[in-house]
């Protein structure tokens, strides 16, 4: 269905190729994965799929790209757009009109499709993807994973053979992210459409693919086959797939149950490691720590009783929270279930409109902005909004400034945090998890004990996470506490000592996180539905148990 | 999802009544400058936007209107304090010591005398400006902007497009600039006052500049701005239709404003129209395009736009007719009375209020 010759792309003004060598062939009714590391050419290849690569992007593209037979060379996006559909990574700069019936109906419209027919297509997308109760909404009032689903529709209706998707999942929660998968997985089994997409979070996706297509590296050739056997050689890989190569699997499991499956001996020998006994809680060393550190008199944040009315929305309701330093706290929940209202009300950007917000002894609202950013930092969900200046230099001297701290101190931190970027880089130039590390560096510098995190691994692939994981460990370390919002129940369960759960602006849920991700079959890391009973969390924690039982 | 007996979602009134009515019943207002008959205009329209706006964004614009049109009515205000005004007046409620300005400056003046006839005829005329504001707001609140420019002439349809996308950006700029303007004081920046804003100004443009280009390229690739193939020939004639068309309309406009042009101002004028609709009409055939549900226009609709158009109507008559009551004197200053059938025939207006589906039961 899609069909890849040789292909090659190279930007206007890039000296190498983005991608070369892409020759594979999509057969119909598959869905196939793109994986690999960021920056590696995920999105051009898809891009070139639509055709938008390269009429809309610019660029030379070598060999030839067929999408049921047209040759993309001749046909423009527009003329593809009966056969390709195209979600892009945001679905919010997709729509064209503002409430979901028409939305569904824009792109037949266009295509010129008879009424009738149209009507009959809207309301069978209506039904497929779950959206009849949302019909006259408006978009902009829907949630994530509702805006998600709508995305797909609106390029459903004109029943196209391709679906081309970038990152569907990345911005959901896990119960949004398996909404939008379930219909994906309809699709191609009840409607033969062909799928090709994009995906950080293969832990989320990898058990639907039919094939992978494995890009391992910048300007390197891609490798296409069966998910087992592209896993077992691939730099990017979901937790289930590092146990499974951590024990030795052959072939590699893909979903938590072929896992579960093949534990046994996993488990036995697991259940014989040193201390770690089933049940018990896993985060012996980590809680340790933080026992010593919550010695401290005073707590460097507290909510008491926190009420946050936006509009008629009750966002946050009698939420009491008590952060002590060297303390790394995960607060998760759905989409708008007031993560990020409860982290706002901590830096002062949100008023409380009742109870109490206390960082040590000052009211953050009240706090003028000199003094907050030596109490708190929040790196916000888009690491962008920090950023002002046009070289990573100017900004790292603008956040000195701000901070009152030495000259040279952020820069340092940039150095640590991100080695080999140079002064003269653009912020807009740095990739999305380079981007993450300046905006921590610009907030680190004024030293605030506390420090937020809103939604950090969004867009970050594997290896960059590990990165954030590392660095974040080592500040706990120093004594900072950190509360991060976050969807990814993996990063949780590696660095949290605490889970605190929302739901609809209510704790639901709040204890060392063994004791809350266990529980919860959405919020539960992979290593720990395959290990279950045993209470693991990651697959870090079971090498290190086999490695001391080996000993 | 939801089940149970729902009438359709679609039983709305067709957008262009609503801006009929609405535009009626700002004409009418420009027919007089009577305070009392203005308040009762704005009262039949708020009235109808109360009982009958959809609980949708865009309908609560009509806030941001009232506002906008209170602003203007002070702001004509301040002009006459300081500005003076031509009209004569013997009560002075205070005297403004007066700019002297150079010979060259003739005719206007800084300052000086502020008289209670000055100020009652600003007041009139601002009030008059904000009831016209008050009922494009209306219109605004009551029918979608967007789905008016659905039903434009195919022609036209691309250019609808831009505007209605320019719409849906103008929020979402709001947006980013207030969440940039949070994020200066995560920097320890102050996060209120004009450097702050100006600070942001470049990255919001950014990041507008951004979201409109991902914009373009989803719409691309979603079949916007394919045409069909049209014979040279009828895109030639409607090259010139709509051309001679739009130069006729110029020449018609010209001919009725000069006292010269009377004669063959209107005939050309309407030839002029004419034309550009035919030309717009045959341009048509380049778009594939169809239109999914559009809006019907019922006898609903055409009971709303009467009713707009009585309340036009009659006010013109009785302003023809009876022009004192229309517009109360001012010097001398005389306390303005309601003038009986004049505000009976603007109590039409709110048939509306009646006849048009109620937004509550639909949803």
């Amino acid at each position: 269905m899609i069909r890849f010759e040789d292909v090659s792309v190279t930007y206007d003004g890039a000296a190498e190729p983005t991608v070369q060598g892409i020759d594979f062939e999509v057969p119909e009714g598959e869905l196939v994965l793109l994986a690999g590391p960021s920056g590696v050419g995920k999105s051009t290849v898809l891009g070139a799929v639509s055709g938008l690569v390269p009429h809309f992007t610019g660029g030379t593209l070598r060999g030839r790209v067929t999408v049921a037979g047209r040759d993309t060379r001749t046909h423009k996006p527009r003329e593809l757009a009966d056969v390709v559909g195209t979600v892009g990574q945001d679905p919010l700069s997709h729509f064209v009109t503002d409430t979901v019936e028409d939305e569904l109906a824009y792109g037949m419209e266009s295509l010129g499709l008879a009424p009738d027919v149209m009507r009959r297509r809207v309301e069978e997308t209506l039904d497929l993807l779950g959206l009849a109760g949302l019909r006259d909404r408006p978009i902009a009032t829907l949630s994530g994973g509702q805006q998600q689903r709508v995305a797909i529709g609106s390029v459903l209706t004109p029943h196209p053979g391709v679906l081309v998707l970038d990152e569907p999942t990345s911005a959901l929660d896990p119960a949004a992210a398996e909404e939008v998968l379930a219909v994906l997985q309809r699709l191609v089994h009840d409607l033969g459409t062909t799928v090709l997409m994009a995906e950080h979070r293969l832990e989320r996706v990898i058990q639907y693919a039919d094939q992978v297509v494995l890009l391992p590296a910048p300007g390197a050739s891609p490798l296409l086959g069966d998910p087992a056997e592209v896993m077992a050689v691939s730099p990017v890989y979901p937790p289930v797939v590092a146990l499974g190569r951590l024990a030795g699997w052959t072939p590699l499991p893909l979903t938590v149950r072929d896992a579960r499956r093949r534990a046994g001996d996993l488990k036995q020998q697991l259940r014989n490691a040193p201390d770690k006994g089933r049940g018990e809680p896993r985060d012996k060393p980590r809680t340790t720590r933080a026992r010593k550190r919550s010695a401290h008199p005073t707590p460097v944040g507290r909510a008491e009783a926190l009420s946050v009315l936006r509009g008629r929305v009750q966002a946050l309701s009698h939420v009491d929270l008590t952060i002590t330093p060297g303390e790394t706290i995960a607060l998760m929940g759905r989409n708008g279930a007031g993560k990020s209202t409860l982290l706002n009300s901590l830096v002062g950007l949100v008023k409380p409109s009742s109870g109490t917000v206390l960082l040590g002894d000052a009211t953050p609202h009240r706090t003028p902005p000199k003094d907050l950013v030596r109490k708190v930092g929040l790196v916000p969900q888009e690491p962008r909004d920090l950023l002002y200046a046009d070289t990573v230099a100017a900004e790292c001297a603008a956040a000195d400034r701000d901070a009152g701290a030495d000259p040279g101190t952020c820069r340092a931190l940039v150095t640590e945090l991100l080695p080999g970027v140079t002064d003269g880089t653009h912020p807009r130039d740095l990739s999305e998890g380079q981007r993450l590390a300046l905006a921590l560096a610009v907030v680190l510098t004024a030293r605030p004990p506390l420090l937020l995190l809103d939604e950090p691994t969004r867009g970050l692939d594997y290896a960059a996470k590990a990165r954030l994981v590392t660095v974040l460990r080592a500040l706990a370390a120093e004594g900072h506490a950190i509360v991060l919002a976050t969807h990814d129940v993996e990063l949780a369960a590696e660095i949290a000592h605490r889970v605190v759960l929302l739901a609809e602006g209510e704790v639901i849920a709040d204890g060392p996180t063994a004791d809350v991700v266990v529980s919860s079959p959405s919020f539960a890391p992979q290593v720990t539905k395959i290990l279950a009973p045993q209470h693991w969390l990651t697959v870090t924690e079971v090498r290190a148990a086999l490695r001391e039982s080996g000993r | 999802m939801d089940s149970g007996p729902r009438r359709r979602g679609r039983a709305q009134l067709h957008p262009g009544a609503w801006w009929l009515w609405a535009l009626a019943l700002g004409t009418a207002a420009t027919r007089t400058t009577n305070p009392l008959l203005l308040a009762l205009l704005i009262s039949v329209s708020a009235y109808v936007v109360a009982t009958r706006r959809p609980d949708t964004p865009w309908s609560r614009s009509y806030g941001a209107f009232v506002k906008l049109a209170l602003a203007v009515i002070l702001i004509r205000l301040g002009f006459a304090i300081v500005l003076g005004s031509p009209i004569p007046g013997t009560n002075t409620l205070l005297t403004l010591p007066e700019l002297p300005l150079p010979a060259w400056a003739q005719g206007i003046r800084l300052g000086g005398e502020v008289t209670a006839e000055a100020l009652t005829f600003a007041l009139y005329d601002g009030l008059r400006l904000a009831t016209l504001l008050i009922c494009v707001g209306a219109a605004n609140a009551l029918a979608n902007p967007s789905r008016l420019l659905k039903s434009l002439p195919g022609a036209l349809y691309e250019m609808g497009v831009a505007v209605v996308v320019a719409l849906t950006f103008a929020p979402s700029l709001i947006a980013d600039v207030q969440r940039l303007r949070a994020a200066r004081r995560l920097r320890g920046r102050p996060d209120q006052g004009v450097r702050g804003l100006l600070q942001v100004g470049l990255p919001v443009l950014e990041g507008a500049l951004e979201r409109s280009v991902a914009l373009a390229a989803a719409m691309d690739a979603r079949g916007y701005g394919r045409t069909a193939q049209v014979p040279p020939a009828v895109r030639r004639t409607t090259a010139a239709l709509t051309l001679g068309g739009l130069l006729g309309v110029c020449a018609g406009t010209y001919g009725l404003l000069t006292a010269e042009g009377a004669a063959y101002g209107l005939p050309v004028l309407l030839a002029g129209l004419a034309a550009a609709l035919a030309g717009l009409k045959l341009g048509g055939r380049r778009s594939l395009r169809t239109r999914y549900r559009p809006d019907r226009w019922d006898v609903r609709a055409w009971l709303v736009v009467a009713s707009g158009v009585a309340v036009a109507a009659l006010l013109a008559l009785a302003a023809a007719r009876d022009p004192a009551a229309l517009h109360p004197g001012v010097v001398p200053l005389v306390a303005p009375t309601l003038p009986l059938w004049p505000a009976a025939a603007v109590l039409l207006g709110l048939v509306p209020a009646f006849v048009a589906p109620d937004p509550k039961e639909l949803s």
